[in-house]
C-alpha cells in the first residue's frame, strides 16, 4: 500500500528502452540477412559493426551510470574493467586461431612464436574453452574490483581522491600491457580473429549472432542494474551517495555497499569488452588508456546520470558524434569533445534526460 | 492527532511492556538491556567537561523519569550541547557518571553502541536524505539487518510496513509518503527526522532546538508531535523558545555555567531570583 | 814582372772562390740541413705509399723519432684515412675530407698545411691502414698529446697510452709524472704506473702498487685486481704470492664500498632530481585544490603551454639560447597563469563546491588546449635546445658524475618553492589566499574579495605549471603530450603528500621521487611505478588525507 515499487511498464524510460532492444535484436538480423544488399534498408556489415560497438558502450556507461549516478563514486578507470573482459575474450578467439596464424603454431600465438617462447605462459591455459573464457571474462575483472575496492573503499578514500586513484590504476594497467614480455601480446594486442565457437567473424551471419547477443546482454544488464536499483539496497545506495556518513550513522556498513556495486559494475564492464573484441576484430593496450575511461564518464554525463537508460542513450549519442566527426572533420572532434565536457558540466548537470519533464522520467 | 496516539498516550506505562518492547527493539545479545535505576530512565551525576581550562559542565547532576517531557533551558554556552555530547558518547567528561536507566553505562559506550542501546538524538540542522521519499527515508532508519544482501533480496515485512505507516502518523506526514525530501518545508523536514528516530524505537529521544526557524503552525504542530511522543519515549528538548517551552514542558530544568542553576514546573522557573537574574542580569 | 801578378790574381780569385764557397757552406749547410729534414719528412712519407702493413709501422715508429713539427697532423690524417698519394707524382697529401659522396677531394699540403688544390678521387690512392698499425697510430699521437697545453688532451693521451704500454712508453710516462701540474693526469698516470707495477717482480713494489691501487675505483683496476686472486681451470691460484693475493683482495673490498658508496649518492640525485620535477608540476596543482578544492585536469597541458613559450622565446632569439631560458620563465608564467584566470574566470568559478563536475569540466579544457596546440604547431614533437651553461656533466671521480642541467632544475625547484612559500608566508595576497582557504566566510566579512583572490590563486598555481612546462623542456620532448605524461603524477603527489600543503608536496614528491629511482634498478620502469602506486594505495589507508593534512572548510568539502 505505501510500496513505492513500480513495475516496469509504469517506468515508462525503461520501458521504451527495452522496447527498443527488442525491436534491434529482431530488425537487425532481418535488415542484414532478409534484406538484399542493394536496397537502402540494407544494414551492411559495417553498420552491424557500429550498432554493436554502441550497444557494447552502452553497457559500459550502464555500469558506470550505477556506481556514479547511484552511489556517487566516479570512477575514471572502468575502460580497464572492460579491457580486461575484453583481454580474457581476445585470449579465446587467439587460441581458436590454432594452426591458421602466420607462423603455424597449433598451440602458441603468432606474437609468442615471434617472441621465441617455447610454450604458454601458465595463465594462458584453459582460455581454449569457451567458458572458461566467459568465466574468466567476468571474474578478473571482479577480482581486481575486489582488490581495489575494499583497500580503497576500507580507508575511506573517497571522492576526487578515488577518481585519482582509479586513474592512476588504469594508467598502470596501461603500461604493465604495453610491455611486450608480458604474455599479452605488447602494444600489438591480439588481432586477425578468425572464429568463435566455430562461427567465422567475418561472416555477416556471426557478426548479426553477435549483435543480437549483445543486445540481449544489454537487456540483462539494466534489468539487473534497475532490480538493484529499485530493491531496498538501492536506497541505501542512493543515501549513501546523498550523505555517507549520516547512511553509516545509521547503521550500514557503507563500504561494504560500495564495493559489492563496484564489483558489480566491473562484471558488467568486463562483459562489455568481452562481446566487444569479437565486434571489433582487435584489442590492445590502448584500450587501457585513462582517456577512454573519461570519456565513459562524458557519455552518462551527457545521457543523465542517475537513469541507467540516460547513460546508454549518451554512449549513443556520444559515439554517434564521434564516428560522424572524425570521418567527416577529424580536425574538430577533440574540440567537439573538450567543449561537450565543458557545456554538460556548466549547463546540462542532469544531462539530456534533465529535459525530459519529471513525470516521464524514472529516478 | 489522531484517536489512536491519544489513547497511547492515556494508557498507563506498565513495566513488562517497557521490557518487552525495549527486548524487541534491542534484540542483539551484545546491547544491555535498560532496567530502571530507582525508576529513573537517565541519570547523570556530577559530570564535568573541561575544555582547555573552561568549564563547560560543572557537576552536573540530573535525572530524568521514564515516559517524561523534559526541557532544557539556559543562556549560550550553559552546557546544554555539551551535556547532550555526553550522552551521546561524543565527549567524554572528566569526572562524574552518566547511567541509562541501572545498568548501561554511558560512559563506557561507544557513540553507536548507545544509539543501539536506545538513545536518539536529533540535531538542529536537519539531515535527511534529500533526494529519498518521505517513506524510503523512514526505510532506511529501520532497525534490523543492514547487510547489502539482505537488503538486496528481501521485502518489506508487512510488520515493517505497518511500522513505517505507524511512525507517519505519528509526525503527521502520512499524506507526503510518496514525496522527496528536498521538497519539505524546514519543518516537516525536522519531524522527518524525528520520525527516523522513531524507527530506532528509542527510549530516550535528545531533541536541540526542534522549532527553530519553523513558523508558528509548524511550532505547534512540533509541541503537540513532542507531547504526543512522551510517555512512550522519554524525551529531554533543548530550546530557547520560552512560549514553545511553556506549552509542552511539565518540568523544566535551567542550566548556567554547567551546572544546573533552577528545576521545576515553568511558573516556578519562571519566577525563580536566581533565574531572573541569570537571563536578565540585575 | 806580369808573371808575378798573374800568380797572385789566380791565389785571389781561388781564395776568392774557396771564401765564397766557405759563405755558402756556413749559411747554407744549415739550410740545406733543414731542406733536408723536411724532405726526409716528405721522403719517409712518401715510402709509406708502397710500403707493407709492418713496414708503415716501422716508418710510423721513424717519423715519431724525428719529432718533425708536422708529425703529429700527418700521423692523425692517417689515422683518420685521410692520407693519400696522387698518382702522376706520387706525392703525398692531406685530404680535408674522405667523405665516400665527394667525387673530388680537397687537398692539403702535409708539410705546409695549406690548402693545395684538389683532384679527383680516381687521381688518389689512399694509404691503407688496419688495426694494428692504428694501435700504433693511436700510440703514437698520444705520445704527441702528453706534452700539449690543454690538460683534457694530456688525460687523454695517458689513457690511451696506458693502453699499449711498453718500455719506452712507461718511461715516457715516468718523465711525465714527474713534470704533470694537472691533478686529474697526474692521478691517471700514477694508475697506470701501478698497474704496470703490479706486472713486475718485486714484491714490495708490487705491494705498494696494489695499495696505490685501492684507491682507484675504475673498472679496469678492479678487474686487474681481481685477477690476481682468480683461479685457473685446475684449481690452483694464478697469483703464488699468497701476500699479493690478500692486498688484492682487500683492494677490492675497498674499491667496492667506495663504488657502492659513490652509486648510491648516484641515485640519491637522480632520485631529488626527479623528485624535484614531481615537486614542480604538483605543487601548482596542490595550491588550487588546497586553496579552492578544485582538481585541475588541464594542469598538464598547463605546462604543455610553458614548454611551448620556452620553444617559442628561443625561436624568437635564435642566437642567445643561454638567455632565452632566463626569458622564458616569466614569459610562461605569464602565458599559463593568464590562462588559467580566464578559465577560473570562464568556467571554474561557476563549479565551486563540485569537485567532481569541475573534474570533468577542466579534461574537457585539456582537449581543447591539445588539440590546440596540434593545430598550432603540429602534432610532431618541438625540440627546445640546452643552453650552454647547463649542459655536460661534473665529474667528481670515476665512479659519480652528476649531469648540470639536473643540477640546476633541483635548484630551480628549490628557488621556485621558497618564493612561493615567501609569497604566501610574507604578501598581502598570500594571507588573502590563506584566509580565504581557511574560512572563506569570515574573510569575506573581513573584506577580502575572494573572487579575485579564487582568480589569482587559480593563476598563480597555473604560472606556476607554466614554469614547470619551462624546465620539463630542459628534461623531454616537448609534444602536445607532455602534460599527460605527467599529469598523474602530479596528482599522486599532491594524494601523498596532502592537499593544500606545500611543504607535503615538497616532501611527497622528494621522496616518491627517491623511492621510484630506487626501485627501478630492481624493478623496471613500469613495475616500480605500479609497486609506488600499490603503496600510495596502502599509504592512504593509514592517512586518507596525506602526510600533512589541511584542516579547514576547503577540506571538508572534497569528500
Amino acid at each position: 500500500m505505501n510500496e513505492d515499487r513500480r513495475s516496469i511498464v509504469e517506468d515508462r524510460g525503461g520501458f521504451a528502452f527495452l522496447a527498443l532492444l527488442a525491436a534491434a535484436a529482431i530488425l537487425v538480423p532481418v535488415l542484414n540477412r532478409a534484406v538484399p544488399a542493394g536496397s537502402p534498408l540494407h544494414l551492411s556489415t559495417y553498420a552491424l559493426t557500429l550498432i554493436g560497438k554502441y550497444m557494447c558502450y552502452a553497457m559500459l556507461a550502464l555500469a558506470v551510470d550505477l556506481i556514479w549516478g547511484y552511489c556517487g563514486i566516479l570512477s575514471l578507470g572502468h575502460a580497464a574493467f572492460f579491457s580486461l573482459g575484453g583481454y580474457a575474450m581476445g585470449m579465446y578467439l587467439m587460441r581458436q586461431i590454432g594452426p591458421r596464424g602466420v607462423y603455424g603454431d597449433p598451440v602458441l600465438p603468432d606474437f609468442m612464436v615471434f617472441l621465441n617462447w617455447k610454450s604458454l605462459p601458465w595463465f594462458w591455459l584453459g582460455f581454449d574453452r569457451f567458458w572458461f573464457a566467459l568465466a574468466m571474462m567476468a571474474l578478473v575483472p571482479a577480482l581486481l574490483a575486489l582488490i581495489f575496492g575494499w583497500l580503497a573503499f576500507r580507508s575511506r578514500v573517497t571522492g576526487v581522491y578515488l577518481s585519482i586513484m582509479t586513474q592512476a590504476l588504469s594508467y598502470a594497467l596501461m603500461l604493465a600491457f604495453f610491455r611486450n614480455d608480458m604474455g599479452f601480446g605488447g602494444n600489438n594486442g591480439f588481432t586477425d580473429f578468425k572464429d568463435l565457437l566455430g562461427f567465422d567473424l567475418h561472416e555477416d551471419g556471426t557478426r548479426v549472432a553477435l549483435v543480437s547477443a549483445t543486445a540481449v546482454a544489454l537487456a540483462l544488464s539494466f534489468l539487473a542494474c534497475r532490480a538493484i536499483v529499485a530493491s531496498r539496497a538501492g536506497r541505501v545506495i542512493r543515501a549513501i551517495r546523498d550523505a555517507e556518513s549520516r547512511t553509516r550513522f545509521l547503521g550500514y556498513r557503507v563500504e561494504s555497499y560500495k564495493l559489492w556495486i563496484f564489483i558489480f559494475s566491473a562484471v558488467i564492464a568486463g562483459a562489455a569488452g568481452a562481446l566487444y573484441v569479437p565486434q571489433v576484430g582487435i584489442i590492445n593496450p590502448s584500450e587501457f588508456a585513462p582517456i577512454n575511461s573519461i570519456e565513459v564518464v562524458i557519455w552518462v554525463a551527457v545521457g543523465g546520470r542517475g537513469t541507467l537508460y540516460g547513460a546508454a542513450a549518451g554512449a549513443v549519442l556520444v559515439n554517434y558524434a564521434k564516428t560522424f566527426f572524425t570521418g567527416a572533420l577529424p580536425e574538430v572532434w577533440l574540440y567537439a569533445l573538450g567543449a561537450l565536457f565543458v557545456l554538460v558540466t556548466l549547463f546540462l548537470p542532469r544531462g539530456l534526460m534533465g529535459l525530459v519533464p519529471a513525470g516521464v522520467r524514472a529516478e | 492527532m489522531n484517536a489512536r496516539n491519544r489513547d497511547r498516550l492515556a494508557a498507563p506505562v506498565r513495566p513488562d511492556a517497557w521490557q518487552t518492547m525495549l527486548e524487541a527493539a534491542t534484540g542483539s545479545a551484545n546491547t544491555p538491556v535498560l532496567t530502571l535505576l530507582d525508576g529513573k530512565t537517565l541519570y547523570l551525576d556530577k559530570l564535568t567537561v573541561s575544555f582547555d581550562g573552561f568549564k563547560a559542565l560543572d557537576a552536573l547532576t540530573l535525572d530524568v523519569e521514564p515516559g517524561e517531557l523534559r526541557c532544557i533551558i539556559g543562556p549560550n554556552g550553559a552546557g546544554k550541547t555539551t551535556m547532550m555530547d555526553v550522552i551521546t558518547g561524543k565527549t567524554r567528561p572528566d569526572y562524574g557518571s552518566a547511567w541509562f536507566g541501572r545498568a548501561i553505562n554511558l560512559l563506557a559506550l561507544t557513540e553507536p553502541e548507545i544509539a543501539q542501546a536506545g538513545i536518539g538524538r536529533k540535531f538542529q540542522k536537519p539531515t535527511v536524505f534529500e533526494y529519498l521519499t518521505v517513506f524510503e527515508n523512514l526505510e532506511l532508519a529501520l532497525s534490523g539487518p543492514k547487510s547489502f544482501w539482505i537488503t538486496l533480496l528481501s521485502r518489506l515485512t508487512a510488520a515493517q510496513r505497518e511500522h513505517i505507516d505507524e511512525v507517519l502518523e505519528v509526525i503527521g506526514l502520512t499524506s507526503h509518503y510518496r514525496v522527496l525530501a528536498r521538497t519539505l518545508s524546514h519543518g516537516q523536514k525536522q519531524w522527518l527526522e524525528i520520525g527516523m528516530l522513531l524507527m530506532q524505537q528509542p527510549e530516550l529521544l535528545l531533541v536541540d532546538e526542534p522549532v527553530a526557524g519553523m513558523t508558528p503552525q509548524e511550532t505547534e504542530r512540533t509541541a503537540q508531535l513532542l507531547l504526543s511522543l512522551a510517555g512512550k519515549h522519554s524525551v529531554i528538548v533543548v530550546e530557547h523558545d520560552m512560549d514553545f517551552v511553556r506549552s509542552i514542558a511539565r518540568r523544566v530544568t535551567v542550566l548556567h555555567e554547567g551546572r544546573v542553576l533552577a528545576e521545576g514546573n515553568m511558573d516556578q522557573v519562571q519566577n525563580d531570583p536566581r533565574v531572573i537574574e541569570v537571563y536578565l542580569g540585575e | 814582372m806580369r808573371q808575378d801578378e798573374l800568380r797572385t790574381s789566380n791565389f785571389e780569385v781561388r781564395s776568392s772562390w774557396l771564401l765564397a764557397l766557405l759563405l755558402v757552406a756556413v749559411v747554407g749547410v744549415p739550410h740545406a740541413g733543414a731542406q733536408s729534414a723536411d724532405e726526409r719528412f716528405l721522403a719517409t712519407l712518401g715510402e709509406l705509399r708502397e710500403a707493407s702493413f709492418p713496414d708503415k709501422e716501422a716508418i710510423v715508429e721513424r717519423l715519431s723519432g724525428t719529432n718533425h713539427p708536422r708529425v703529429r697532423s700527418a700521423l692523425t690524417a692517417f689515422l683518420d684515412d685521410r692520407l693519400y698519394s696522387r698518382v702522376s707524382d706520387q706525392k703525398i697529401f692531406i685530404v680535408k675530407s674522405s667523405d665516400d659522396s665527394l667525387s673530388s677531394l680537397e687537398l692539403i699540403d702535409p708539410l705546409s698545411l695549406q690548402d693545395a688544390g684538389s683532384s679527383a678521387r680516381d687521381g688518389l690512392d689512399k694509404i691503407g691502414t688496419n688495426n694494428r698499425l692504428r694501435k700504433v697510430l693511436k700510440t703514437a699521437v698520444a705520445r704527441f698529446d702528453l706534452s700539449s697545453a690543454d690538460p683534457a688532451v694530456r688525460l687523454a693521451a695517458v689513457t690511451e697510452v696506458l693502453r699499449s704500454l711498453d718500455d719506452a712508453t712507461i718511461a715516457l710516462l715516468r718523465q711525465r709524472f714527474g713534470v704533470e701540474t694537472d691533478a686529474g693526469v697526474k692521478a691517471e698516470i700514477d694508475t697506470g704506473l701501478a698497474l704496470v707495477a703490479l706486472d713486475g717482480s718485486d714484491r714490495k713494489s708490487r705491494l705498494d702498487a696494489i695499495a696505490a691501487l685501492a684507491r682507484k675505483l675504475r673498472p679496469e683496476v678492479r678487474n686487474r685486481l681481481a685477477s690476481l686472486i682468480e683461479t685457473s681451470s685446475d684449481g690452483s691460484f694464478v697469483e703464488q704470492d699468497e701476500g699479493v693475493r690478500r692486498a688484492a683482495a682487500d683492494a677490492m673490498r675497498s674499491i667496492d664500498r667506495w663504488r657502492t658508496f659513490y652509486s648510491g649518492i648516484e641515485t640519491l640525485f637522480f632520485g631529488l632530481s626527479l623528485g624535484s620535477v614531481l615537486v614542480l608540476v604538483a605543487i601548482g596543482l596542490a595550491i588550487t585544490f588546497g586553496v579552492m578544492g578544485v582538481i585541475n585536469m588541464a594542469h598538464g597541458e598547463l605546462m604543455m603551454l610553458g614548454a611551448y613559450t620556452t620553444y617559442v622565446v628561443q625561436l624568437a632569439m635564435p642566437g642567445h639560447i643561454g638567455v632565452s631560458i632566463l626569458v622564458a620563465i616569466p614569459a610562461a608564467f605569464l602565458v599559463a597563469g593568464g590562462a588559467g584566470v580566464i578559465l577560473e574566470r570562464t568556467i571554474i568559478r561557476f563549479l565551486y563546491g563540485r569537485p567532481l563536475e569541475t573534474l570533468l569540466a577542466t579534461f574537457g579544457v585539456s582537449l581543447v588546449l591539445q588539440q590546440l596546440v596540434r593545430s598550432v604547431f603540429s602534432a610532431n614533437n618541438r625540440s627546445v635546445e640546452t643552453p650552454a651553461f647547463m649542459s655536460g656533466t661534473l665529474q667528481f671521480n670515476e665512479a659519480l658524475a652528476l649531469t648540470y642541467n639536473r643540477m640546476y632544475i633541483v635548484v630551480f625547484t628549490l628557488t621556485v618553492f621558497a618564493i612561493l612559500l615567501a609569497v604566501l608566508k610574507r604578501t598581502r595576497l598570500g594571507l588573502d589566499i590563506r584566509a580565504v582557504s581557511q574560512n572563506r566566510a569570515m574573510a569575506r566579512a573581513m573584506g577580502v574579495r575572494s573572487e579575485w583572490v579564487d582568480a589569482l590563486t587559480f593563476g598563480l598555481g597555473a604560472g606556476i605549471a607554466g614554469v614547470a612546462g619551462v624546465a620539463l623542456s630542459q628534461l623531454t620532448n616537448v609534444g602536445p603530450n607532455l602534460g599527460q605524461a605527467y599529469i598523474i603524477d602530479s596528482f599522486m603527489v599532491v594524494v601523498f603528500g596532502g592537499v593544500g600543503n606545500l611543504w607535503g608536496t615538497m616532501i611527497g614528491g622528494l621522496s616518491m621521487g627517491i623511492v621510484n629511482q630506487l626501485l627501478e634498478p630492481y624493478a623496471g620502469a613500469v613495475l616500480a611505478k605500479i609497486l609506488v602506486l600499490i603503496a600510495l594505495i596502502m599509504f592512504i589507508q593509514r592517512r586518507p588525507r596525506g602526510l600533512f593534512p589541511q584542516t579547514g572548510r576547503a577540506a571538508e568539502g572534497v569528500s
